[in-house]
């Protein structure tokens, strides 16, 4: 087991060594840099000025040089500065985290507490009216792009209550805050709400056909005992792995509802920076979704032991 | 008896109504004026951009020398106030333009300001000081100005090499504030400090943007708000649901597009809401030193193709102008009057007799029905370039032209067009002070970095020192118009069209004045008061 983790972790690093090459390079494959964007800006070019800026930040060097300087810093925890509002990068990053983190949070909760009880009813009512509304609805949740639905909830709350859900950044009441993330992780959640509930419903239905099920109705437990505590347990398994899949996802569905909604979290920001090839911003940014990342599997892979006990880690 | 306490009584009303009324259009001081911002500026400091995206949120933290009248639509000579200076005077043969500048003015830190931040502003500017913008965009306005001199704290000279009437136009523009000497271009870049009606608080990338009421500014009484908060919001279609669900006091000037007017107008019918050309050019940049295009006819040609009516119809329901190079009457002041537009070939109202006569010109060349020129139309990837680009593609063909959209990214459009690697364009060119010296030396003078399509023709470049020097306004004219004319006519960078733009705002904010001929000079904001 203990060489199993070694081995895990020396892989983790590589793999995070990979990444940060792949990030580096990626950004300068992409044509143009800041200073071409800010000249761009200004409507000309006059070479000499470019120069000394480019000079200034450091993009005139070579490629390796830059690499080193960046990951070196990176690792001493000196992020740099944006090359865009000057301040030091991660100063402009952190204050975003918490806001990308809660949306991204109760879209999650959003997708659970609403996937899973529908696929559950769906797959017990399966062939009823129900359940083909449930799976019409679950479909369409699929087909909606989530910046689609975020400007139909927009326009809707508009005409209707002449409101506008949109970002508050200083909320006076925790259920104003609530408020504010609400309607944005509901319209990103709702995708994948729908694939929860098309999950659990097939994932549901298998279990529900096994020996297991048919004992414990014989044994006289209710259908709700059946249901929830019998058929779940044991078809949640795919489901919690879609649910893991579909977390890394979310970035991509958070960059559209936070422009949509006007929210100032990570995602938004990240793209902006793209844009502007803010690259001390873009690569410290996607440096540290990738230790999320491959931080989250290392310890979910872990812990399939402590959850499965039919699972053992050799060499 | 009767009468009488009856005319006492009409007289004691109207009294009454007339106060009340007196009362209802005087301004009112505090309020935060909200506004969304269409995208977050790449920094703080006007001097070093290039997009009226920082003239906005940053105008009201300045004050230039001179300034267009903020409550005049249409920038003019005559509409040019003292702002810093007390007044201006030309001497020297108009060689001289000297400032008294005003006492008693503070920095937004405290400081005083003097003849020394004009003078550190103007070298700079020049590119004079040791101390240096990380762009200049504007260097060339202070071409013909061979240095600034000071008298004293209070009084400043602008030496010139010649006379240069306009150069008091490049002045009053909000692309010119005065900069204080003793704070560094980079700090300006992050936290502006100036002497204007508002003082700089925040500056969130992507978040906000907030400027405070300055009280010690030097105008009593001025500004009516407390302070000025602009949300920055990318996108059109959440920002403009916003603006209709009162979320903001005011939209981002001239960025109500005339199809969202109309959804505006519609679900906030109180939204006061104006249309006013933003002196944006819409227009064709041909590469004229290399094949095909180098060679005349086809030039012309392509000119005589053009149906700018249906451009004007198709994107902007009509609201557009055609015109020359400067925008055209009666909101433009130097622009060509319509009989002399119409005499230039490709200008004239028969579209098919036009395009008749580009067909001869192509074959000419040797081009016809079967034997189309195949052609790249570069153009910029954000739609108010592309979507023109597309209908210019479409009119091409009508001239055996066969036109292939080539999208480029922002980053990479200006060093592509500056290093002429494009055949046929397709750009939006601004013009920030309506005067000819500004739109002239910028786009068509031989070797200027804004001359994109290395238009170079040293007779014209005569006329445009010519009418430059000209200090009567009607024998001025006269001289731009011959120049425009001769542009249009070399198909120089051919012009498509002038669009219009909207504003909007809720009906309790007062006191606001969209600019007719200019999108970059009226964001002082310390006339605005909010009535509520």
């Amino acid at each position: 087991m203990f060489a199993y983790l070694v081995r895990r972790l020396f892989l983790m690093l590589v793999t995070l060594f990979g990444i940060s090459v792949v990030i580096f390079f990626l950004l300068r494959i992409v044509p143009g840099n800041i200073v071409d964007i800010l000249f761009a800006a200004a409507g000309y070019v006059d070479p000499a000025d470019k120069a000394n800026l480019e000079k200034e930040l450091g993009i005139d060097q070579p490629l390796i040089v830059q690499y080193w300087h960046w990951i070196s810093g990176f690792l001493r925890g000196d992020f740099g500065y944006s090359y865009v509002s000057e301040k030091p990068a991660l100063q402009e990053i952190l204050p975003r985290i918490p806001i990308t983190a809660r949306l991204a949070g109760l879209a999650l909760l959003f997708s659970a507490s609403i996937g899973i009880p529908l696929g559950v009813i769906s797959a017990v009512k399966q062939g009823t009216r129900l359940d083909y509304a449930l799976r019409v609805v679950s479909l369409s949740g699929l087909s909606l792009p989530s910046f689609w639905l975020g400007l139909l909830i927009l326009t809707a709350s508009v005409a209707m209550f002449n409101q506008m859900p949109i970002f508050n950044p200083h909320p006076a009441t925790w259920l104003e805050a609530f408020a504010t993330y609400a309607v944005p992780a509901a319209a990103v959640g709702f995708r994948s709400a729908a694939l929860t509930t098309r999950i659990t419903r097939s994932s549901m239905l298998e279990v529900l056909r096994q020996d297991y099920i048919r004992t414990a109705r014989a044994k006289g437990a209710s259908d709700a005992a059946v249901h929830y505590q019998h058929a779940l347990k044991n078809a949640i398994l795919p489901v919690i792995t879609v649910i893991g899949i579909e977390a890394a996802f979310l970035i991509g569905g958070l960059i559209v509802t936070e422009t949509v909604f006007n929210i100032p979290g990570v995602a938004r920001f990240l793209v902006e920076a793209i844009r502007w090839r803010d690259y001390p911003i873009v690569q410290n940014l996607v440096m540290l979704i990738a230790i999320v990342v491959v931080s989250a599997n290392f310890i979910v892979d872990m812990l399939y032991a402590v959850f499965d006990p039919r699972i053992r880690f050799t060499d | 008896m009767r009468s009488v306490r009856a005319l006492a009584a009409m007289a004691a009303l109207s009294f009454l109504a007339f106060s009340t009324i007196t009362f209802a259009g005087e301004p009112k001081q505090g309020g935060i004026l909200r506004m969304y911002h269409r995208d977050s500026p790449g920094n703080a400091s006007i001097h070093e951009g290039a997009t009226y995206s920082l003239n906005v949120p940053f105008m009201p933290v300045f004050n230039n020398l001179v300034i267009y009248k903020q409550d005049v639509a249409q920038n003019s000579m005559d509409t040019i106030i003292p702002e810093l200076a007390e007044s201006w005077a030309w001497v020297n043969d108009n060689k001289t333009l000297t400032f008294k500048l005003r006492r008693g003015v503070k920095w937004h830190d405290g400081k005083p300001f003097t003849s020394a931040d004009v003078k550190c502003t103007f070298d700079m500017l020049m590119g004079k000081s040791q101390q240096k913008f990380r762009q200049n965009p504007r260097k060339t306005w202070y071409e013909q100005v061979n240095d600034v001199s000071t008298n004293g704290d209070l009084e400043v000279s602008f030496n010139l090499k010649r006379p240069q009437p306009s150069l008091l136009a490049l002045l009053a523009s909000g692309y010119t504030p005065v900069y204080p000497c003793h704070v560094s271009p980079g700090d300006m870049r992050t936290h502006p400090i100036g002497t204007g009606p508002f003082r700089f608080v925040e500056f969130k990338a992507n978040e906000s943007i907030k400027l405070v009421r300055n009280p010690d500014y030097w105008r009593e009484g001025r500004p009516y708000l407390d302070g000025i908060e602009f949300t920055i919001i990318p996108n059109r279609s959440t920002a403009i649901l916003a603006f209709v669900a009162g979320k903001f006091d005011m939209a981002f000037p001239t960025e109500v597009s005339i199809p969202l007017l109309k959804d505006v107008k519609s679900q906030a019918p109180n939204a006061v809401c104006v249309v006013e050309p933003n002196n944006v050019a819409t227009n064709i940049i041909v590469n004229s030193s290399a094949p095909p295009f180098d060679n005349i006819d086809i030039r012309r040609a392509m000119a005589l193709s053009l149906d700018r009516k249906a451009f004007i119809s198709i994107m902007f329901e009509g609201q557009g102008d055609v015109g020359g190079t400067l925008l055209p009457p009666p909101n433009g002041l130097w622009g060509m009057p319509k009989e002399m537009l119409e005499s230039i070939p490709g200008y004239g109202p028969d579209i098919n007799a036009n395009r008749e006569q580009g067909r001869k010109l192509m074959q000419k060349a040797g081009y016809g029905p079967d034997k189309h020129l195949a052609v790249k139309v570069s153009t910029r990837n954000i739609p108010v370039y592309r979507d023109p680009a597309v209908i210019l593609i479409d009119q091409l063909k009508s001239i055996y032209i066969d036109g292939e959209l080539d999208v480029v990214e922002t980053a990479n459009w200006f060093p592509k067009i500056a290093r002429k690697d494009y055949m046929l364009g397709l750009n939006l060119t601004g013009n920030a002070v309506d005067d000819p010296d500004q739109s002239f030396y910028e786009n068509y003078s031989c070797g200027s970095e804004r001359n994109y399509t290395n238009y170079c023709n040293k007779e014209i470049e005569k006329l445009f020192d010519v009418q430059s020097q000209e200090a009567d306004v009607n024998k001025r004219k006269k001289l731009v118009w011959d120049i425009d004319k001769k542009l249009q006519e070399d198909v120089a960078r051919p012009i498509i069209f002038h669009a219009r733009t909207g504003s909007c705002w809720q009906p309790y904010v007062k006191g606001v004045t969209v600019m007719s001929n200019s999108s970059y000079n009226g964001y002082r904001y310390e006339d605005v008061w909010m009535d509520k």
